[in-house]
């Protein structure tokens, strides 16, 4: 019974057994029919999007540093894995063939991830995220005209192309590594540095810490897991085009990890599953459905960051309103009437 | 030589819209210390106020004008109150989420209105092209690089000379020894945003003319380019803005004539990447020491 209570104390626990759930629930509806075709086919791109924000949240949740380029690694994985997936295409089959593209295409994202880590050693702030975003448009437009990736039309990747019912436990397995990783990392010594160089560089300089070592080893991690994801992203059409991973979708990914918050697992996961599904939420809005979402997106940020409207919402949200309550009862019975501090 | 004047004039053409959009970019970041991603999809509004004034009402081209400016302006101003300034003192990532929501709104917006085709801006300043010497000028690209020029020239008169102008200074310096100066941060903030949003109708007129055509997105890519010649040039300086929007504009050109217009755009953004990795702070951009 300890052990039981134990684990649902731990957030990360909770996370990992929500996430199962929710991937039991998607294969139940999908092998028992109870879906429909439109969400079919959320279900790769969600759980591409989990990995893409959850790696993402590791450069600017942990590491604090704007990335503004992540499709780019992404672009780089999905392209350099599917390559190698069509040349495999004949001998091997997917059980072995899609593990080899993801990893092959998150070590060449890797690769790129160090390239793009360097000029970060040198760069603060809005200069990196500007040298972020150039690098993804630089990879787009180089994807763009070699003809090795198919140019403008885009690469064929029909041989390789498989339905979301053979793809989703290779993305289950990465959705989890990925999570897991991550919430590894914030556990661990190497987490611990990489949130204090983000509180204070000079401060974690001075007692010894190899900022380089770290910012590099971020870039890195985050690049890889992009890169992995895209290779079994590009599995699940039959034609990819360099131009759809552009600094849009990297906006996108950014604006799934500030809204989940910055530097929470569980918040990316949940943001990514929800935003993901939101547009096919909206889908009765029809042609109205794109501006419901940027409304949406203008109103949680004002609601949750206005301080004007701070107040309004404290005294609409029940959960406050109970935490409250208790709190009060509680000073109430310990200080006997002594004033509670307002606010957080 | 005479492709290499030309391309050089027509990139600094370019280069000036570039300017007068990053121009707006870097006096917003100046100020209210944040990155306006709608900027860029200011100039498409400007764009298609144009179309409405013009093509739609039959307005002659000064009211046309007048109204593309104006309604930027109101537009810039509207957008700060309701969106922007609600947030000050929140963390600048919510701001920049908060812009880019507004990008996504105002596109939409356009589209819904204005459809996805794309439609022929009204061509209603027609101007001879000018031969010199065996190169021939179009004259829309002179009137560009005029109305550019006059503009920066009274952007640094009224920045440096005007009382104004030294509020807007003082702001972007340290707000709250501003604020204890009797300047109103409030005021000098929407300021801002009111002649960066004029500037941008100013760029929207110059696109449409060069350019003709104008979808919901046109201003997503300019606004980038722009927003990238901001920070090329030193973001939050603004003699930096137009030396980056040149500069931008006319490595695009050259690049597009004598290497292959298909890489031009990643040409752009290695010099850019180039260039930031060299000096970390822009072109023009001041260094900032860091205390311990």
């Amino acid at each position: 019974m300890d052990r039981v209570k134990r684990v649902f104390k731990n957030k990360n626990a909770v996370t990992l057994v929500l996430l199962a759930l929710f991937y039991a629930v998607i294969a139940w509806m999908l092998w028992s029919g109870h879906i429909t075709r439109q969400f079919t086919n959320m279900i790769i791109p969600m759980s591409m999007y989990i990995v893409l924000a959850v790696s993402l949240n590791l450069v600017v949740g942990f590491l604090g540093e704007l990335n503004l380029g992540h499709a780019g690694f992404m672009s780089i994985g999905l392209f350099s894995g599917c390559l190698l997936s069509i040349a495999l295409s004949g001998s091997l089959p997917l059980i072995a063939r899609l593990p080899l593209s993801m990893l092959a295409g998150g070590i060449c994202a890797g690769i790129f991830g160090f390239a793009v880590g360097m000029p970060a050693l040198r760069l603060k702030g809005d200069y990196l995220a500007i040298v972020t975003l150039a690098c993804g448009e630089i990879v787009k437009n180089v994807i763009t005209n070699l003809s090795i990736t198919g140019g403008a039309r885009g690469l064929n990747t029909q041989p390789i192309y498989s339905g979301a019912k053979a793809l989703l436990p290779y993305a289950v397995v990465l959705v989890f590594v990925t999570v897991i990783v991550m919430m590894h990392i914030k556990k661990s010594k190497q987490g611990r540095a990489i949130m204090a160089i983000r509180d204070n560089r000079i401060a974690a300089e001075s007692i010894g810490l190899n900022v380089t070592y770290y910012k590099l080893a971020v870039f890195i991690i985050a690049a890889f897991f992009a890169g992995a994801a895209g290779a079994l992203y590009g599995h699940f059409f039959a034609n990819v085009k360099a131009v759809t991973f552009d600094y849009n979708m990297s906006i996108e990914i950014l604006v799934i990890v500030v809204l989940g918050g910055m530097g929470s697992v569980r918040g990316s996961v949940i943001a990514a599953i929800v935003l993901t599904a939101l547009p096919e939420i909206f889908r009765d809005f029809g042609d109205y459905r794109m501006l419901v979402y940027a409304v949406v997106l203008i109103l949680a940020m004002l609601f949750t960051n206005s301080p004007e409207l701070r107040s309004l919402r404290e005294n609409i949200t029940p959960a406050k309103r109970i935490r409250e309550g208790f709190r009060k009862r509680h000073v109430a019975r310990v200080l006997s009437g002594g004033q509670e501090k307002g606010g957080k | 030589m005479i492709e290499f004047i030309k391309t050089l004039i027509s990139g600094l053409g370019l280069g000036s819209i570039y300017a007068l959009i990053a121009l707006g970019y870097t006096m917003v970041y100046g100020i209210a210390k944040m990155l306006n991603f709608a900027h860029g999809d200011v100039i498409m509004v400007g764009a298609y106020a144009g179309i409405v004034a013009f093509t739609s009402a039959g307005l002659p081209p000064v009211f046309t004008v007048f109204l593309s400016v104006a309604a930027c302006t109101l537009l810039g101003v509207l957008i700060e109150r309701f969106a922007y300034k609600p947030l000050r003192g929140a963390s600048s990532l919510s701001v920049l989420i908060t812009a880019i929501g507004m990008s996504y709104l105002l596109q939409n917006l356009a589209l819904m209105i204005f459809g996805s085709q794309q439609q022929a801006y009204p061509q209603y300043v027609k101007l001879p092209s000018v031969t010199l010497g065996g190169i021939t000028i179009d004259g829309i690209t002179l009137l560009t690089l005029g109305v550019t020029a006059l503009i920066m020239i009274g952007m640094s008169l009224f920045i440096n000379r005007t009382r104004l102008g030294k509020a807007m200074r003082a702001v972007a310096e340290d707000r709250g020894a501003a604020e204890l100066m009797g300047i109103s941060v409030d005021k000098t903030i929407a300021l801002t945003f009111a002649i960066g949003s004029a500037l941008a109708a100013v760029a929207s007129i110059c696109y449409g003319l060069t350019y003709v055509y104008i979808k919901p997105t046109t201003g997503a890519m300019p606004g980038i380019k722009a927003f990238t010649a901001a920070v090329f040039g030193g973001i939050g300086s603004i003699p930096g803005a137009m030396l980056g929007g040149i500069a931008l504009g006319v490595i695009e050109q050259m690049a597009k004539t004598y290497i292959s217009p298909l890489w031009a755009d990643a040409i752009v953004f290695a010099v850019l990447v180039l260039v930031l990795v060299i000096r970390p702070t822009g072109l023009m951009g001041k260094e900032v020491q860091e205390k311990v």
